[in-house]
């Protein structure tokens, strides 16, 4: 093999580089998220797998509705109602950011950014 | 066909991972066993690839130098184009990796009625190019919150600058708009240029529709097919892959598993096709190697050794047979009997 002294260290850079990921993590894969859900709420306003899928797009449809139509009126899901908000719906049974946001949103490097206008929660 | 083939192929291999999926059981085949071979095959052949191409002798100087070489050292000579040193190598080297110099000098020819033929800069090649490049890079470095935790910030920077615009929800990314651009030109070129089309073969076809393939199975999952595309559970098969203990916590989307299918196969085909230009770029000789014939004696490594044998030595050697033959010799034989 000719040029060994150069293009040697260069595959072992470059296979080093491609396993970052191992030498970063070192084994551990760390905790999945583990998030507290609402005890007296059962149903949300969307069926669970849902919810869990689309919430943010449900939320951006609210936002622009609401802020930029002005469309107020209540949403009804199974003759209840409910404004579109974030603070009034969401964050009335799901009360703490700290605990059902965030460890999804951190785990996932999903930064939202309703919070550049909503006030957070004090926690 | 020779894109037909390709096409096919890729919508092939799509519907296979989609089908296969469904089957229970087979979720861990696709999720565990095909991303650690194809991992292992392309590690492998990369670094089989390289070396093998490292046992190549390049015995003398062989750049293309595109502008005027080094003579006289009063004739201002083109550092870049005709570098004579390693460090106008290095520099030559590092635009054209980082900014894809040689595809700048592009030209479209074209044939007007007379006949006259004009050769004119065609740089979209070069933007297009250098567009998809970059692109997939950041994809690559995104995609990289699934597979490192803590998430590092570096990681979180270049999702922020890519999704600064703030478009929809979730928030769309620059550079997936930008790679399908680029694709697409790429694509199109190759169909409707008919010199590259001519020359195009279906190993020009595959990569291309195969990454479009990986493209838009990842936007369709991200933004429009969301149902069951849980970003957690991907993350804990992504990261314990990585650290090898993987596990499929639920039923995640066959989407998904396309995808990955799609990677897997864009991983063990990489060694193995034209894409190996990303180690090749580096071991280019026409590239990585400075214009000094005049200046260097380069000496093929596989001639023979070859001692000289100068006359001297062969009246030495043959004096005796000489003498007899009655061949002259400069010095005569040592005198009998003395």
């Amino acid at each position: 093999m000719y040029d060994s002294g150069k293009i040697i260290p260069g595959l072992i850079v470059f296979v080093l580089f491609i396993t970052i990921p191992i030498w970063y993590n070192r084994g551990s894969a760390g905790a999945p998220p583990k998030i507290e859900l609402p005890k007296d709420a059962k149903t949300c306003v969307l069926p669970a797998a849902e919810i869990r899928a689309k919430h943010m797009q449900l939320l951006n449809v609210w936002r622009d509705e609401v802020l930029r139509d002005g469309q107020r009126a209540n949403i009804e899901i199974e003759g209840k109602q409910y404004p579109k908000s974030l603070m009034l719906t969401c964050m009335k049974c799901h009360t703490s950011k700290k605990q059902f946001c965030d460890p999804c949103h951190t785990y996932a490097a999903v930064k939202p950014y309703c919070w550049e206008c909503h006030l957070a929660p004090v926690e | 066909m020779k894109y037909a083939f390709p096409l096919a192929a890729v919508i092939a291999l799509v519907l296979f991972a989609l089908l296969a999926v469904q089957i229970p059981g087979m979720q861990y085949l696709f999720g565990v066993v095909i991303p650690y071979l194809a991992m292992a095959l392309f590690l492998g052949g990369f670094c089989y690839r390289v070396i093998h191409w490292g046992k190549s002798p390049v015995p003398f100087r062989i750049p293309t130098t595109c502008g005027q070489g080094y003579t006289l050292p009063w004739i201002k000579y083109d550092k870049l184009e005709a570098p004579v040193n390693t460090a106008q190598v290095v520099a030559r080297m590092f635009l054209e990796i980082v900014l894809f110099r040689s595809l700048w000098r592009n030209t479209k020819a074209t044939v007007y009625s007379g006949p006259k033929l004009t050769y004119e800069s065609s740089k979209w090649l070069w933007l297009f190019g250098i567009m998809f490049h970059y692109s997939f890079l950041v994809i690559v470095i995104r995609h990289m919150r699934l597979f490192l935790e803590p998430v590092p910030w570096l990681v979180s920077f270049v999702e922020i600058g890519d999704s600064l615009l703030q478009i929809g929800a979730p928030l769309m990314y620059i550079t997936d708009v930008t790679i399908v651009l680029a694709l697409l030109f790429l694509l199109v070129r190759r169909l409707t240029n008919p010199q590259v089309r001519y020359i195009s073969l279906i190993n020009d076809y595959f990569p291309l529709f195969l990454i479009l393939g990986i493209v838009i199975t990842g936007i369709l999952m991200r933004f429009f097919l969301r149902t069951d595309v849980d970003i957690n559970a991907i993350k804990q098969l992504a990261i314990g892959l990585v650290t090898f203990s993987p596990t499929i916590v639920t039923e995640i989307s066959s989407l998904f598993y396309a995808h990955l299918f799609l990677v897997c196969t864009l991983l063990a085909y990489f060694p193995f096709s034209k894409l190996m230009h990303m180690g090749g770029v580096f071991l280019s000789p026409t590239r990585n190697l400075a214009n000094n014939s005049r200046m260097v004696r380069h000496i093929n490594p596989w001639n023979p050794e070859i001692k000289p044998h100068s006359y001297a030595a062969y009246e030495d050697e043959f004096r005796e047979d000489m003498v007899e033959q009655g061949i002259p010799v400069e010095k005569e034989l040592p005198k009998q009997g003395e």
